[in-house]
């Protein structure tokens, strides 16, 4: 019984020592329009508790390039954004590293800044782990699609020809309904014309 | 006397009926072809707008959609809109053709003409007056662009004689 117990146990502690690897989580795309800023969030799953030496590191390779360099790095408490490179002074760290989160804050797009961005996280002693890769695209403009407008215009004219028409049509079907007393009361205003007429030309 | 004055109103009618609809069908036509063809605008080989620039390149056309601008989507949708109003008037006067009582005027089909005429003046005015931004120097504006702005007298004056015009016989 107890060599059951003492070898389930060890068992267990194996598959949780196995599962230590720390886990990181990012967006797989973001979509961003230029002169716009953009957050890229990564956080991390991790079985030991958040460590104070806790670190994120952010890498940066643009579309085309084979390298990939780095571009933001925070451990032992303090943020360290790269002060060379193609985001210098437009970085900035908006992560939470107590909750996990190791987000930047890249400033004022440029077409130039598409490519593909990697956050490692390391969470000493779990410092096993995949990082996990956000690929940025940069638009000028949200564009119109073409025949929106189009379509929208000729939907909206059509569309209200068609209620003038049924409009129309659900008129005559109402007056046509109404119209037998109507045709009364004229009958009977007229009558009393009459009258009204022929006693006068008496008088 | 009264039958050969009859007789003699007889043709005169048919001569104007034939007129108003060779009319309303050349208009109708004209908006089709001014819709339809992509040739509101040419460069030398290019022809471009209202859906397509195209390039004729060794006897072949090699044609990419234009830019999606928001006025160009608006002339294209004012367009469609006066040729498919075109096209209810003429079904409408055929109807109130064989409908109609006799004296009474071709109301409806003047409405729809006369929409219509609106629609193809307010396309040809928003395409001239946005597409300078667009043209360099040497851009002459193509056939289309004629055909539209000859469409709206069409249409208008086609519309006037459907008011005028009333049903004998």
């Amino acid at each position: 019984m107890l060599s059951v117990l003492a070898l389930t146990s060890v068992v267990l502690l194996g598959i949780a020592s196995q599962s230590t690897a720390l886990v990181v989580n990012t967006d797989s795309e973001k979509h961003a329009l230029v002169g716009s800023d953009v957050r890229l969030s990564c956080s991390f799953f991790s079985w030991q508790w958040t460590s104070p030496e806790v670190s994120f590191t952010w890498h940066y390779r643009p579309d085309g390039a084979k390298d990939a360099i780095s571009i933001f790095h925070y451990g032992g408490g303090e943020a360290y954004p790269a002060n060379k490179g193609p985001f210098q002074n437009r970085l900035e760290f908006v992560g939470n590293p107590s909750r996990r989160d190791g987000s930047i804050l890249i400033k004022n797009l440029d077409f130039g800044d598409n490519g593909t961005f990697t956050c490692d996280a390391k969470n000493p002693p779990d410092i096993g782990g995949h990082p996990s890769t956000i690929r940025l695209l940069v638009f000028e403009k949200v564009p119109v699609q073409a025949g929106v407008i189009t379509g929208s215009i000729i939907g909206v004219v059509l569309g209200l020809l068609i209620l003038v028409v049924a409009i129309y049509y659900l008129m005559r079907f109402l007056v046509a309904r109404r119209v037998f007393s109507l045709s009364m009361s004229k009958h009977g205003k007229k009558g009393k014309g009459k009258e009204g007429s022929q006693q006068k030309q008496r008088i | 006397m009264a039958d050969e004055a009859g007789l003699a109103k007889k043709p005169k009618m048919l001569v104007i009926l034939f007129a108003t609809i060779v009319l309303h069908l050349t208009s109708l036509i004209i908006l089709f072809i001014a819709t339809c063809a992509s040739a509101w605008r040419t460069h030398g080989d290019t022809s471009y707008d209202l859906w397509y620039d195209c390039t004729q390149i060794n006897g072949g056309y090699k044609c990419s959609g234009n830019g999606d601008a928001d006025w160009l989507q608006a002339v294209q949708a004012l367009m469609v809109l006066a040729t498919i109003f075109c096209l209810i008037s003429f079904i409408i006067f055929l109807c109130q053709l064989f409908t109609l009582v006799k004296g009474g005027r071709f109301f409806f089909t003047a409405v729809f003409q006369i929409l219509a005429s609106l629609f193809v003046m307010s396309g040809a005015i928003i395409y001239t007056v946005m597409s300078p931004q667009w043209k360099n120097d040497s851009d002459t504006y193509g056939y289309a662009f004629v055909l539209a702005w000859l469409a709206f007298p069409l249409t208008l004056i086609s519309g006037l004689i459907y008011i005028i015009l009333r049903k004998k016989e």
